[in-house]
């Protein structure tokens, strides 16, 4: 959008910077007043140097996406965060419709849609029920694994490489403690990124053109 | 002259007067009223002389009177009327009564004898029905309770007329006049009154609707249109047949079709008669001043009027008190019912064809009433400029200003439909604020409906202190005026600089300057309402409804951005309108590029797989 790139967000916003970052945390949680690890986490990026937050929720409360400014804020990052907790096993609405809007057609994937390319993408989500549910024996009948192809999939299509996502499980259970360590190693792997041990074992995204021929008929 | 120039020459006169004269009293400010009085006074016998038979004139004209009793009717449910019993029957007798036993006393006390002073008072006792709801209508205040109290007394002396007009042949007559009136035929004119207005009652239940329903079926309009004057014409015929008022036996057919389907239909056929033969009829009682009667004996004439309006104005402002009456509200109800009124011009004629009084008491009565009905619009002008105003200021100081100091975290300043809105959202939410709002009747209005409202002009420092802006989180400033609004916002920004101020735009200009003074959260008052039109415009021309919703948040954001773009430039007219037009043209771009790009994507080939959303998007 033409007419938004040239005026600057209010600076009231407490979730918009004007400086580029080099880590982007998209935080998407539909009930940030009801959220202790989400919340947390958030606040823990505080600390981190040249990372922004943008709390989509916040940002987007009627669900009216501003698709150039989100773009322009990922122009100079190397790493985007999505932080949301998982709703029935994906991503929150609003984070969804970012991805919808934002991963546009000739920006993030098809003829010239190389802008997220040999970046990296990092999930870092927080599930209700326990690490237990999520077995073949438990409630939810699959590892939290087989939850995840969708997102790596997005990731592999739009050129970004999917690092190893951080889960925590049993959410609603973690006491105050549990819940304030995992925001530090969440804070410490941001500081320390990308020099992380398992980055090195990671091969960079192997982006495929899709020959046209599997293109789906258009509804006429 | 053959009768059809002179019909059309009469219809000239008429129309181009009213067409002259009613917009020139309006653009002075004058109201319709006086231009028709003054237009008929133009043209009439005592002005150009144009026309001189006013009083045939005001025969036909006093149908615009019925008609108008009709549509008053069609506006009343039986329920309602039945509902308003007390001030038409209480408070319209003793406005009657009351009024015509003082004015006689008075009357005889001065000498006249006592036949002639109750002929008189009962004559001056009525109002002008027609100035009277007219003004109502004009003012649109039909439903207060001052417009209320009008119509219900209105209304009685129009049911009083028919006792009146058979009393007055039973006076002594001063006059030796051969008077068949004899009880006997009283009692039969009763007896038909009561059995026309019951024939109206049960035909108008039974056969009134079918005969509507039966008539509408033949689907043409013209024929309902003459179907709807032609029920107006029979009652009033059938009412002047047995003596009754004509006004009174249509307003009941009115009532009866109030709750049927064909109300709208009715009052959208006898608007405009009723609305062109009122005015003929105020032109025509323009005209029947009788200036000679007035320049004979102008001081008794003066008399006259300034004291039977006198009488009728204390008695009708005690009875305003009485009626607990809204202070505002009472200058309009005392002036509309203090005027005399066309029932007065049937009165005397009675009393003059009874003997009761002669000629020409009879002339000078009639002057002192068209006169008192030509100064009651001026009478009007005078309330809304001087009385009005002042009462206002005096109701506020009668009111207690806000004075224990309170600690709500949030202070609503201003409590009209805007402010009462942001208010229940906050109760709703357990948020109770602090009200303020310096329209005294806006408190006592607010404050039955169990709010915590409380009197006092937020643009005072010290009141607000005492409303806990010192202590307080948000103040919302929902004050219609403008420049109140903007002094407001001043004041809280100097003291109470820790205040998020949440303000009500009227217009886009006081956007700009709430926007300089450095408000954030602002908002026009009627942005969003229009969007959500536009919204069902959109969907009504077939545009889904969740892409309807899209479009319209996106124009809101557009149309804010271009808003805060020439935010700097508000002061200069002509760049405000050169960037309106660039913003307008960048808008429309911007939309059809996008259509553009839809297009464009819809028809790549080349790129296939995308993820499904996208698919299903496009």
């Amino acid at each position: 959008m033409v007419a938004v790139a040239r005026i600057p967000r209010p600076s009231a916003n407490p979730h918009t910077s004007p400086s580029v970052a080099r880590i982007v945390v998209l935080c998407a949680h539909p009930h940030l007043e009801h959220s202790r690890v989400t919340r947390t986490l958030a606040r823990a990026v505080a600390g981190v140097a040249q990372t922004e937050v943008r709390d989509l929720y916040a940002l987007y409360p009627d669900y009216l996406i501003d698709v150039a400014a989100e773009q322009a804020a990922l122009a100079d990052a190397a790493l985007i965060v999505w932080l949301h907790p998982a709703h029935w096993y994906g991503m929150t609405p609003l984070l969804k419709l970012w991805a919808d809007e934002v991963l546009s057609f000739g920006w993030a994937y098809g003829p010239g849609g190389n802008a997220l390319r040999d970046k990296d993408l990092w999930l870092v989500t927080s599930t209700g029920g326990s690490a237990e549910a999520y077995r073949p024996d438990g409630l939810n009948r699959y590892f939290f694994d087989a939850f995840l192809p969708p997102y790596e999939q997005t990731s592999q299509l739009v050129g970004m490489r999917f690092l190893p996502p951080l889960v925590l499980h049993g959410a609603h259970r973690a006491s105050e403690a549990e819940v304030q360590a995992h925001a530090q190693t969440f804070a410490s792997r941001l500081q320390s990124y990308p020099d992380w041990p398992e980055i090195e074992d990671i091969a960079p995204c192997d982006v495929r053109e899709v020959p046209s021929i599997d293109r789906p008929a258009e509804p006429a | 002259m053959d009768p059809a120039t002179s019909w059309l020459t009469t219809s000239l006169i008429y129309l181009a007067a009213a067409v002259i004269a009613v917009p020139l009293a309006r653009a002075l400010g004058l109201g319709s009223i006086i231009g028709y009085l003054g237009a008929g006074i133009v043209i009439g016998p005592w002005g150009l002389g144009l026309v001189t038979d006013a009083q045939t004139i005001l025969t036909v004209a006093e149908f615009g009177v019925v008609l108008m009793l009709f549509l008053v009717g069609l506006e009343l449910e039986p329920r309602r009327l039945w509902a308003m019993r007390r001030p038409i029957f209480g408070w319209g007798s003793l406005q009657v009564g009351a009024s015509a036993a003082a004015m006689t006393a008075i009357a005889v006390a001065f000498g006249v004898a006592w036949p002639v002073a109750l002929a008189a008072a009962l004559g001056l006792a009525m109002s002008s029905t027609a100035i009277g709801l007219a003004e109502l209508a004009e003012r649109n205040v039909q439903r207060t309770p001052a417009g209320q109290g009008v119509l219900g007394v209105a209304l009685f002396q129009d049911v009083a007329a028919i006792p009146i007009l058979a009393l007055l042949p039973l006076l002594p007559a001063a006059v030796p006049q051969a008077t068949p009136g004899s009880d006997g035929s009283a009692w039969w004119a009763a007896g038909k009154a009561i059995a026309v207005i019951a024939a109206l009652l049960l035909g108008g239940r039974l056969a009134l609707r079918p005969a509507l329903r039966w008539i509408a079926r033949s689907r043409t309009p013209e024929i309902f249109t003459a179907a709807s004057l032609l029920l107006v014409l029979a009652t009033a015929a059938l009412m002047h047949a047995a003596g009754l008022s004509m006004a009174l036996g249509t307003f009941l057919a009115g009532v009866l079709l109030a709750e049927s389907e064909y109300r709208r239909e009715l009052e959208t056929d006898l608007e405009p008669f009723k609305g062109l033969l009122l005015g003929l009829f105020f032109i025509a009682v323009g005209m029947s001043i009788d200036f000679a009667v007035v320049l004979a004996s102008p001081w008794r004439v003066a008399l006259v009027v300034l004291g039977f309006l006198a009488v009728k104005t204390a008695l009708l402002l005690v009875m305003a008190r009485a009626m607990a009456l809204p202070l505002a509200g009472r200058p309009l109800f005392t002036v509309l019912l203090a005027q005399g009124g066309e029932f007065g011009f049937v009165v005397f004629q009675a009393a003059t064809q009874a003997g009761v009084i002669d000629a020409a008491t009879s002339s000078l009565l009639l002057a002192a009433v068209a006169i008192s009905m030509l100064l009651t619009p001026l009478a009007l002008l005078g309330v809304d400029r001087l009385v009005a105003p002042r009462l206002a200021a005096q109701n506020g100081a009668k009111l207690a200003e806000i004075d224990e100091p309170q600690q709500a975290a949030v202070i609503v300043a201003g409590f009209g439909r805007y402010g009462q809105v942001v208010s229940r959202l906050l109760l709703a939410n357990g948020i109770a604020p602090t009200v303020l709002d310096h329209d005294s009747e806006q408190i006592e209005s607010v404050r039955r409906f169990g709010w915590r409202a409380f009197y006092g002009d937020a643009t005072r420092l010290d009141l607000l202190r005492v409303a806990g802006a010192a202590q307080a989180r948000v103040l919302v400033v929902a004050i219609d005026d403008i420049g109140q609004s903007l002094a407001l916002v001043d004041l809280a920004r100097e003291h109470f600089p820790q205040l998020t101020i949440v303000a009500r735009a009227r217009n886009v200009q006081h956007w700009y300057q709430l926007n300089e003074r450095g408000v954030a959260h602002i908002e026009r008052e009627t942005l969003d309402s229009a969007l959500m039109s536009g919204r069902s415009v959109l969907e009504a021309m077939g545009f889904e409804r969740h892409q309807a919703r899209t479009l319209a948040l996106r124009f809101r954001r557009h149309n804010l951005e271009q808003l805060r773009e020439s935010a700097p430039h508000f002061r200069d007219e002509s760049k405000l309108i050169a960037m309106s037009k660039i913003g307008r043209q960048q808008m429309e771009k911007f939309m059809a590029d996008e259509r553009a790009r839809k297009d464009s994507r819809r028809q790549s080939a080349d790129w296939a797989d995308r993820p499904d959303a996208q698919a299903a998007r496009d």
